[in-house]
């Protein structure tokens, strides 16, 4: 008996343990990484122009050999096809860790190893982790080349981050298990679909969750600056019975457990390519009545072990190509409009988007952090019981 | 007399100890040293955070009660009482199912039941996280076996709340129960029976006055290794319920790592000390019994 007793103790605190170990790892700096071009460090080098052009980044990431990434799924809006296509055309090898790690985790790495040659080399990460990265002075400025066709309120004006890829809040609906797919979010309160809406996390977790309860706010007489009318919507879609709160996946979504599932509009279109051969009709809506749009954004570590690899990453995600690719995944590259006008854009996988009206607006930082206050106090009460 | 011969004895027993004792502190010291290592620095380190505020902006840190002062607020106040709720109900629950389980294994006639028995709850104590969740949402979940087959869905059934989390813990729980308590059981001597029975008692009178005073310490044991096995659980109840029942392990998982709360991590160390708190206050009650169990089971 007493020997399992010290062990409850350790249970009880062995989540938050195992985080004070990761937070308080201690680093060796082993690594030499910083190589130089023409006398220039490519750890400052802020543009290609810095390296003495696109060939000389190329030649020293080359060098380089390695890039390490972290937390992109291969699922997630086309990421396998840009890593495929980046190793293929560079002949550099990416290292993903943590596929499915959150943008928390991101940054985690990034102060806990720093100075490490496993440190990640470039991020992913959402808005609000961005800003805050940028002020603990954790990325490098670095501009790609089409830095200036990303429209002005996507982009850091020193460059430390800027907007990849978005998408809109959708609604995503399996054909076969609902009889009329909801298109809007009063639909959802239908009683017909009893236990059947689902979101795809908890929404103080989950970016797209949270994007979720944004947009069901708008539908329902919210602003950018009041989401609460969206913890009622969730209240009363938990109340009536038609809330799930099994968080969807693609694993839920094909065994039918999560029938409408809110999500971003390109993992549920992903989704609905992903399962067509498996016998599953998933068809994706963008609300009419809530729309929500929002992007992730893009960033060096400043201490990117690869530093010239990081940089050659950007250009290639900001490159015709990689942009593309992400639309092929469905979601909305930051230079799709500059794409359009320059006639580069994938017409065919443009055609291919979930509809919507209108032109996208984005909640400040300061709006969506009162946001956040307002729902990490709130959620729990609203879909809890 | 007696009296001489006791202190004759006593001598050469705590000289054979006192020899016994020296080496015996030497052997544990690796023991002592780990445990400081593996436990004590990161328990210094839980400490410190959840003292600890950075200021986002300029990087300073500062010693401070606020990130204690936000755990026990609010919705991580909901989420520290849901937990203590979730673990006190099915710890209870737990052991008032396996102590009639273990007992009646026990006084079996089979050894080979026994046998069985024990090994079962002996894998099964084991069997959680994410593959107990997914086994119970194929099997009576929304769309599950069970479910379907049986229409729960009409009769207002919910895996996804309190009472399913509740009927998920049990199936690990059950059998950690009757893995701890089937000592006690098998200390219980059939000498006591016999004697209560030859005065006359009845079985409930037997069970009231003799087998459970002396079993009311092991039982006590048991339950909070069972409170403190359900209060820890984190996986299973990500996977299952994700938010909507209030456990306070997710909710330091959402503030140290998330997509959308950012610089929270403190406030999860202050979470995780309120955690290590509760846990000390129930192990609290327990010890002292347990020196009174030693006494009859040894």
């Amino acid at each position: 008996m007493s020997v399992s007793l010290p062990r409850s103790a350790v249970l009880g605190g062995s989540l938050a343990v195992v985080a004070a170990l990761a937070l308080s790892a201690c680093g060796a700096a082993p690594d030499d990484a910083s190589t130089t071009a023409d006398g220039k460090s490519a750890t400052t080098a802020t543009s290609a122009a810095d390296f003495g052009g696109m060939d000389k980044l190329v030649e020293a990431a080359k060098k380089e050999g390695k890039l390490n990434a972290i937390a992109l799924p291969r699922d997630w809006a086309n990421y396998g096809a840009l890593i495929d296509g980046f190793q293929k055309k560079y002949g550099i090898k990416i290292e993903v860790e943590n596929p499915d790690g959150s943008s928390q985790d991101e940054i985690n790495a990034v102060t806990s190893r720093k100075g490490q040659d496993r440190a990640p080399d470039v991020l992913d990460l959402g808005s609000s982790f961005a800003i805050s990265a940028a002020q603990q002075d954790l990325l490098a400025p670095y501009k790609v080349e089409a830095y200036d066709d990303i429209p002005a309120a996507q982009k850091d004006a020193q460059a430390r981050w800027y907007n990849d890829y978005g998408g809109y809040i959708s609604i995503g609906c399996d054909a076969k298990r609902v009889k009329e797919c909801p298109t809007t979010f009063e639909d959802l309160l239908d009683p017909q679909y009893k236990g059947q809406v689902a979101l795809n996390g908890n929404p103080t977790k989950s970016g797209s969750a949270f994007g979720g309860v944004y947009a069901a706010s708008l539908a329902n007489g919210g602003s950018f600056d009041d989401i609460q009318p969206g913890l009622d919507f969730f209240a009363e879609l938990k109340k009536n019975g038609n809330y799930t709160p099994v968080e969807s996946t693609p694993a839920t979504v094909e065994k039918g457990e999560t029938p409408i599932s809110i999500d971003w509009d390109y993992l549920n279109a992903g989704y609905a390519e992903q399962f067509k051969s498996k016998g599953v009709d998933w068809k994706v809506a963008v609300p009419t009545d809530g729309q929500f749009s929002q992007y992730y954004s893009q960033a060096i570590n400043k201490d990117a072990p690869h530093p010239a690899a990081a940089r050659l990453w950007q250009e290639y995600l900001y490159s015709a190509e990689g942009q593309n690719l992400w639309l092929k995944g469905y979601a909305r590259p930051a230079l799709m409009p500059a794409m359009e006008r320059a006639g580069t854009l994938d017409k065919t996988a443009a055609a291919l988007l979930p509809e919507v009206s209108g032109t996208p607006a984005f909640p400040s930082e300061e709006q969506q952090n009162k946001a956040k206050t307002v729902l990490a106090e709130g959620w729990a009460k609203a879909v809890s019981g | 007399m007696t009296a001489a011969l006791t202190r004759a004895d006593a001598a050469p027993v705590a000289s054979s100890k006192r020899r016994r004792r020296a080496p015996g502190w030497l052997a544990v010291l690796p023991l002592l040293v780990f445990t400081a290592v593996a436990f004590g620095l990161p328990a210094v380190a839980i400490l410190n955070g959840a003292f600890t505020v950075k200021d986002p902006a300029s990087g300073t840190t500062s010693y401070t009660t606020e990130n204690l002062t936000t755990s026990l607020q609010g919705a991580y106040l909901t989420a520290l009482l849901g937990s203590v709720k979730l673990s006190a109900v099915s710890a209870a629950l737990g052991a008032l199912l396996g102590l009639p389980l273990a007992q009646a294994v026990v006084t079996s006639r089979f050894p080979a039941l026994r046998e069985a028995v024990l090994t079962a709850s002996g894998v099964l104590a084991n069997f959680g996280g994410v593959p107990l969740a997914f086994a119970f949402v194929a099997t009576l979940g929304n769309a599950g076996v069970l479910t379907r087959h049986l229409g729960l869905a009409d009769t207002g059934w919910d895996l996804y709340s309190f009472w399913g989390l509740v009927l998920v813990y049990l199936y690990f729980l059950i059998p950690l129960m009757v893995l701890t308590i089937t000592p006690a059981l098998d200390g219980l001597r059939t000498q006591w029976r016999e004697a209560a029975q030859n005065n006359g008692a009845t079985a409930v009178q037997y069970w009231r006055h003799v087998a459970l005073p002396v079993l009311l310490p092991s039982l006590l044991g048991g339950l909070v290794l069972l409170f403190g096995s359900a209060f820890a659980a984190y996986a299973t109840a990500a996977a299952m319920v994700g938010s909507s029942v209030p456990l306070v392990t997710l909710q330091i998982a959402d503030a140290i790592s998330g997509n959308v709360l950012v610089g929270q991590e403190n406030v999860a160390l202050a979470l995780s000390l309120d955690m290590v708190l509760v846990a000390g206050l129930v192990m609290a009650v327990y010890l002292p019994l347990q020196r009174r169990s030693a006494r009859w089971l040894a």
